[in-house]
C-alpha cells in the first residue's frame, strides 16, 4: 500500500536523522568533551592579580615613617565601558571630575589595552564611594575598588631620605621581568622613585598573588575561589637607624633656613637623623603632584628638592681644623707646648694670609689654636706637615670619600692634593694651597654627612661607616689606628672651645644638661669676599650682603665630651657665619643626648612608645 | 475487546479506553523535562519560567484530551474554515503585529498573544489532508491536484517569510511537501520538483534572503571564525554541550548556561542546558523519547483507514519531527540558527499549545482510526 510505504520511508528518514543527531551528540560530548571542558573553564575562570602590600618603613623605635592606608577608588575598564567619555559623564553625576582628570583617563585609555583597568580617582571619601557603589549598575565599566595608598605620616621631615613612590613610567618597566611588569601596570600600583623607597624597592615591593575568580559572560565576578589562589608575597618592612623624634625636631629646629642637619652615633655610625631643609610633602607626589606645585618647589632658591645633607657639599672651613690638629699631633710637628705668635696675618711670598681675628690671638699653643680657631697657628702647621700628610689625614677622616649609606645621591666631595690640582686645573701645588686646605677652605668640599663622619671619628677614634639601616648584628667599627694622644688632645681642645671662656662656641652656654659637657667646632665657609670698595660704601657685615652671597655657617659637635655618644652637624647655607648653625646644632645635640636610653636608666621602653604613638 | 476492533467508539468512556497511553506518557515525560530544565535555567526558581511552563502544559494537556474526543467528521468540516481564519490572522499580524526581535510574529488579542504562524502549521495540515481526502488518488499528480496544494502552502509561506521568519517558512513548506508526498504524488513529479527546488533554493539564498539570515547560514559552516560576532551563540552552545561530557555536570550545575554565556537559553537553546547538565546520557534519553513519539505516530498513521486521519497524523508528526531535528541540529552546530524551539521543552506558550493540540489530533486519529468518513464534495465539487 502506497501510503504505508511512503510513511515508513519517512520514518526511515527520521531514524537516519535521529542516528545522525545522536552521533553528533556523542562526538561533541564524549569524543571532544575534554576540549570543550577546557574551553568552558576558560570562559568561566580568570585569575585576577592581587598586588602585595608594600613593606613599611620604620624608625629605630618602630615609628612608622612610611605606611599604607586604605584608599577608596574608582577604576574604569575600557572594554566594558563602551565610549569612555560617555562613561566618565555618567560617573561625573556622582563625583566631581576635573578636565585634567578626564584628559588623563582618556589619554591612558587610548594608549593602554582595552582590558587593562585605569584608575579614575583615588582617595574618595566614604560618601562618594558608597554612592558610586550603590549606582554601580548604571555605571557600566566603572569598578569601585579598595586599594592601598602610600602615606608618610611625618610628611616633610623625612621627605628626602625616605623618598616617595609614584606610578611607574616606561623607564621603571624597562628592566623588570614579565611578571613584575604585569604588577607594575596594575592600576594604582606605585614604585619607589627616590630615597629609601627606590633604594630598597626589591624588599619593599613583594610579589603579586593571583586570585581565581569565576566570571559570567559580561565579566562580572560571580564568586572568588581563594583556596585555589596564590596569596601575594607581601613586601618586607625596612627598619631605619633614624629616630623619628630627633629627625622631626631637627627639621623643625632648622626653621626657614636653607640648611642640613646630620645626627650620628659616633660608635656605630648609625645615622640618627638626616635632615635637609626646606623640604616638601612627599604625600603630594604619591598621587601625582600638580605642575604648579612642582614648579613652586623647583623655582624656590632654597632648593627644597635638593638633599643638602648628603648631596650638598661645602667648604668645611674651621671645622676641618680638628683633623689638621690631629695630623699635627700624630706627626709630632710641634714640641709639647710649642707656641706660635698670631699677629692677625702672615706673609707668604707676595700674598698676605689673615687670621679670622684681625687683631690676632697673640701667643697660642695647639690647644688654644683649636679652641680659638686661630688660622695663623694652622698655617704654620700646614707648612711643617706638608700637603701629603694633611691629605692623608683628611682622607682617613672621610673627606673626599663617597659613603654608601644605602640611598643614592651621596656626594664624594673633594679632599684636594697636588695630584688633584694637576688633574683638575693643570697647576702646581703651592704652599698657599696648603694654607687654605689646613683651615678647610680653598678647593676642599665636604657634605654634612662627611662632616658627621669626621666628627664621629674624632669623637670615638673608630673608623665608623655611616649607615641608615638597622643591623644589630654589625660588629663595632675598628679603631682608626691613631695614637691615643692625638685624639685625646683634640677632644680636650674641642671641649674647651665649647665649655671654656674664649672658646669659639663658649657663648652657647654649653649643652644645658646637668653634668654633661659638649665639644664643638665652628666653621665658616666663605661664599663671597667683601671688596674694599664695598667695605667703603658701608657693607660691613654679612647681613649687608644679599642672601645668596652670605657665608655658609657650620657647626660640628658631639657629647658627652668625656664619653662621646652622638655627634651633630649643622650647615646653614648663607647663614652669614657659624653662629647661624651653633644654636640649632646644640639644641639637637641636647635632645638626642637627653633621649639616650643609657643616660636615663629605665626609660628606653617609654621612649619607644612615645615614638610609636607618632609624637 | 475483539468485538470493538473494527468499530469506532462513540461514547466518552469508550473513547478514553482507546486513548494511546504510551504516547500520553511520553508527552508527559517531555513536559516534565521542560519544567525541570526551565527550573534550572531560572537559577533554581519556579519563576519566571518553570511554573508558567507547567501551567501551560496542564492547560494544553487538557485541551489535547478534549480535541482527541472529536470525530474526524468534525475536523473535516472545520478544516477549511480554520485555514481561512489562520490566513486572516497571518495577514493581521502583517498589518498590526507586535515586533519581537525585529520580526512581526505576534498578534496581540487582549489577554493572549498569538503567533499566527503556529496556528497555520496545523491549519495547513488540516487543509491539505481535507483536500487529498476529497481528491481521487488518480488526480493527485495532475495539474489541478498540484496547483491547489501549492497555493495552500505558498500563500502563508510568503506571508511568514515577509515577517521575516525563515525557520517557520521552511518548516511550513517542508510539512506541506511531506503531506503531498504521503498523498501519493508520483516520483515523476517529485524528482524534477526537488531539482527545481534546489535550483530555486540557491537562487533564493543569493537574492531572496535578508543579510542576517544569509549570515546565519554562513557562520554555521565556520562559527569559530567569529567567536564574538555571529558565531557566538553556536560556539557557546557547543562549549556548553561539549563540556557536559558523558554524564553531565549535574542538575543546576551547568556553569556555562547558568553564567549567562548562552543567550536565549530558556527558549531555543534549552537542549544545550540539558546536554550540559545531563551529558550525553541525558541528551540521548530525550532524543530517544522524541524518536519513540514519532515511531508511535507513524504506527498510528498507518493504522488509520481514512486518508484525512493518515495525512493529519503524519503532517503533525512531520512538523514535530522537523522542530526537533532543526532545533537539536542547530544547538549542536550542524544547522544554522533559525530560531526554532524544541517542542514541549522550550519556553513558549503558543508552540506548547499548538504541539499539544496537534497531539490531540493524533490521539483522536488513534481513537477513530477505523472511522471512514465519506469523501466530501471537495473544492472541485
Amino acid at each position: 500500500m502506497k501510503f504505508t510505504r511512503r510513511a515508513l520511508l519517512m520514518a526511515g528518514g527520521g531514524a537516519l536523522a535521529f542516528t545522525g543527531l545522536s552521533a553528533r551528540l556523542y562526538s561533541l560530548q564524549v569524543l571532544e568533551g575534554e576540549r570543550y571542558r577546557l574551553l568552558s573553564e576558560d570562559n568561566q575562570f580568570n585569575f585576577r592579580l592581587v598586588p602585595p602590600s608594600r613593606g613599611r618603613i620604620l624608625d629605630r623605635f618602630g615609628a612608622l615613617l612610611a605606611d599604607n592606608r586604605d584608599s577608596f577608588r574608582v577604576l574604569i575598564i575600557p572594554e566594558q565601558a563602551g565610549d569612555i567619555a560617555t562613561a566618565l559623564d555618567r560617573l561625573a553625576r556622582f563625583m566631581p571630575l576635573s578636565d585634567f582628570e578626564r584628559e588623563r583617563v582618556l589619554r591612558a585609555a587610548s594608549r593602554g589595552q582595552r582590558f587593562n583597568a585605569i584608575t579614575v580617582a583615588e582617595d574618595l571619601d566614604w560618601q562618594t564611594f558608597s554612592a558610586i557603589n550603590l549606582n554601580a549598575p548604571e555605571l557600566a565599566g566603572m569598578a569601585p575598588d579598595v586599594g592601598e595608598v602610600r602615606s608618610y605620616p611625618y610628611a616633610a621631615a623625612f621627605a628626602h631620605v625616605i623618598g616617595y613612590v609614584q606610578t611607574p613610567n616606561e623607564d621603571d618597566l624597562a628592566d623588570e621581568s614579565r611578571e613584575a611588569e604585569r604588577l607594575l601596570r596594575h592600576p594604582g600600583f606605585k614604585v619607589g622613585k627616590t630615597g629609601v623607597e627606590i633604594a630598597r624597592e626589591r624588599d619593599l615591593r613583594g610579589s603579586a598573588g593571583a586570585l581565581k575568580i569565576e566570571v559570567n559572560s559580561v565579566g562580572r565576578v560571580i564568586r572568588e575561589l581563594p583556596e585555589q589562589s596564590n596569596a601575594p608575597q607581601q613586601g618586607r618592612d625596612v627598619v631605619m637607624t633614624l629616630d623619628a623624634d630627633i629627625q622631626q625636631y631637627a627639621y623643625e629646629r632648622l626653621g626657614q633656613d636653607s640648611a642640613a642637619a646630620v645626627v650620628i652615633d659616633v660608635n656605630t655610625g648609625e645615622l640618627i637623623a638626616l635632615v635637609s631643609a626646606p623640604s616638601f610633602d612627599p604625600n603630594l607626589f604619591v598621587g601625582g603632584i600638580s605642575s604648579a606645585d612642582f614648579a613652586g618647589l623647583r623655582n624656590n632658591d632654597h632648593r627644597p628638592l635638593f638633599q643638602k645633607s648628603i648631596q650638598g657639599t661645602y667648604p668645611p672651613g674651621s671645622t676641618f681644623k680638628a683633623v689638621s690638629a690631629a695630623a699635627a699631633i700624630e706627626h709630632n710637628i710641634f714640641r709639647p707646648n710649642e707656641t706660635v705668635h698670631c699677629s692677625g696675618s702672615v706673609r707668604l711670598g707676595e700674598r698676605e694670609f689673615h687670621c679670622w681675628r684681625r687683631q690676632g690671638h697673640g701667643t697660642v699653643n695647639l690647644r688654644t689654636a683649636l679652641k680659638t680657631s686661630c688660622d695663623i697657628f694652622f698655617y704654620e702647621a700646614a707648612q711643617r706637615l706638608g700637603i701629603e700628610r694633611l691629605h692623608a689625614m683628611g682622607q682617613s677622616f672621610g673627606i673626599g670619600q663617597q659613603f654608601d649609606i644605602g640611598i643614592s645621591g651621596v656626594a664624594r666631595g673633594i679632599m684636594p692634593d697636588p695630584a688633584w690640582k694637576r688633574a683638575q686645573r693643570n697647576q702646581g701645588w703651592s704652599t698657599g694651597d696648603s694654607y687654605n686646605t689646613v683651615i678647610g677652605q680653598g678647593a676642599m668640599l665636604a657634605s654634612p654627612l662627611q662632616l658627621a663622619v669626621m666628627t664621629a671619628r674624632v669623637a670615638s677614634g673608630r673608623a665608623i661607616e655611616p649607615t641608615l639601616y638597622r643591623n644589630a648584628m654589625a660588629p663595632p667599627a675598628a679603631y682608626m689606628g691613631l695614637r691615643d694622644e692625638s685624639l685625646v688632645r683634640v677632644r680636650d681642645a674641642l671641649r674647651a672651645a665649647a665649655e671654656e671662656p674664649g672658646g669659639t662656641s663658649f657663648s652657647l652656654g654649653g649643652l644645658g644638661l646637668d653634668g654633661v659637657e659638649m665639644a664643638g667646632k665652628t666653621g665658616t665657609a666663605q661664599v663671597y669676599s667683601i671688596t674694599a670698595a664695598e667695605r667703603e660704601s658701608g657693607v660691613r657685615t654679612q647681613l649687608d650682603l644679599p642672601w645668596r652671597l652670605r657665608d655658609h655657617g657650620l657647626f660640628v659637635c658631639y657629647a658627652p665630651a668625656d664619653n662621646p655618644k652622638y655627634a651633630v652637624v649643622v650647615v646653614v647655607e648663607h647663614g652669614g657665619g657659624s653662629s647661624a648653625a651653633t644654636r640649632p646644632a646644640r639644641d639637637i645635640l641636647r635632645r638626642v643626648v637627653a633621649r639616650d636610653p643609657s643616660s636615663r636608666p629605665g626609660v628606653f621602653a617609654d621612649f619607644g612608645n612615645m615614638a610609636r604613638s607618632g609624637s | 475487546m475483539a468485538v470493538f476492533r473494527e468499530s469506532v467508539p462513540r461514547d466518552l468512556p469508550g473513547k478514553m479506553m482507546e486513548l494511546n497511553w504510551s504516547l500520553v506518557l511520553l508527552l508527559v515525560l517531555l513536559g516534565a523535562a521542560g519544567v525541570g530544565m526551565l527550573y534550572s535555567v531560572g537559577d533554581g526558581s519556579w519563576e519566571p519560567w518553570a511554573a508558567r511552563h507547567a501551567l501551560r502544559f496542564a492547560v494544553g494537556f487538557a485541551a489535547m484530551l478534549v480535541i482527541a474526543m472529536f470525530p474526524p467528521r468534525f475536523w473535516m468540516g472545520v478544516a477549511y474554515p480554520i485555514y481561512a481564519v489562520a490566513l486572516v490572522l497571518l495577514i493581521g499580524a502583517e498589518l498590526f503585529g507586535a515586533t519581537v526581535n525585529g520580526s512581526q510574529r505576534w498578534l496581540d488579542l487582549g489577554p493572549i498573544r498569538l503567533q499566527p504562524s503556529e496556528i497555520m502549521k496545523i491549519a495547513l495540515v488540516f487543509a491539505l489532508a481535507r483536500f487529498y481526502h476529497d481528491l481521487p488518488t488518480e488526480r493527485v499528480s495532475r495539474l489541478g491536484g498540484l496547483l491547489i496544494p501549492a497555493a495552500l502552502i505558498g500563500v502563508p509561506a510568503m506571508l511568514i517569510l515577509k515577517q521575516p521568519d525563515l525557520g517557520t517558512t521552511l518548516l511550513l513548506v517542508a510539512t506541506g511537501g511531506a503531506v503531498i508526498f504521503l498523498a501519493g504524488l508520483s516520483w515523476k513529479v517529485i524528482v524534477p520538483g526537488i531539482i527545481a527546488g534546489i535550483v530555486g533554493g540557491i537562487g533564493f539564498f543569493s537574492y531572496g534572503l535578508e543579510d542576517y539570515q544569509r549570515q546565519r547560514i554562513m557562520t554555521m559552516f565556520s562559527p569559530d571564525s567569529d567567536p564574538l560576532g555571529a558565531g557566538y551563540q553556536i560556539l557557546q552552545s557547543k562549549i556548553a554541550l561539549g563540556s557536559g561530557g558523558f554524564t553531565g555536570k549535574g542538575f543546576m550545575e551547568g556553569t556555562q548556561s547558568q553564567l549567562d554565556y548562552l543567550p536565549e537559553k530558556q527558549t531555543d537553546f534549552i537542549f544545550t542546558i540539558l546536554g550540559e547538565e545531563f551529558g550525553f546520557v541525558g541528551g540521548l534519553v530525550i532524543l530517544t523519547v522524541y524518536a519513540l513519539i514519532l515511531a508511535n505516530t507513524v504506527a498510528i498513521a498507518t493504522s488509520c483507514k481514512s486518508t484525512f486521519l493518515r495525512l493529519t497524523t503524519m503532517g503533525v508528526a512531520t512538523t514535530f519531527g522537523l522542530y526537533v531535528f532543526i532545533n537539536v541540529g542547530m544547538v549542536m552546530g550542524v544547522l544554522p540558527v533559525v530560531g526554532v524551539p524544541l517542542p514541549m521543552i522550550s519556553y513558549g506558550g503558543t508552540v506548547m499549545l499548538a504541539v499539544l493540540a496537534g497531539f490531540g489530533l493524533i490521539l483522536g486519529a488513534h481513537i477513530h482510526r477505523n472511522a471512514e468518513p465519506p469523501r466530501g464534495v471537495g473544492l472541485f465539487g
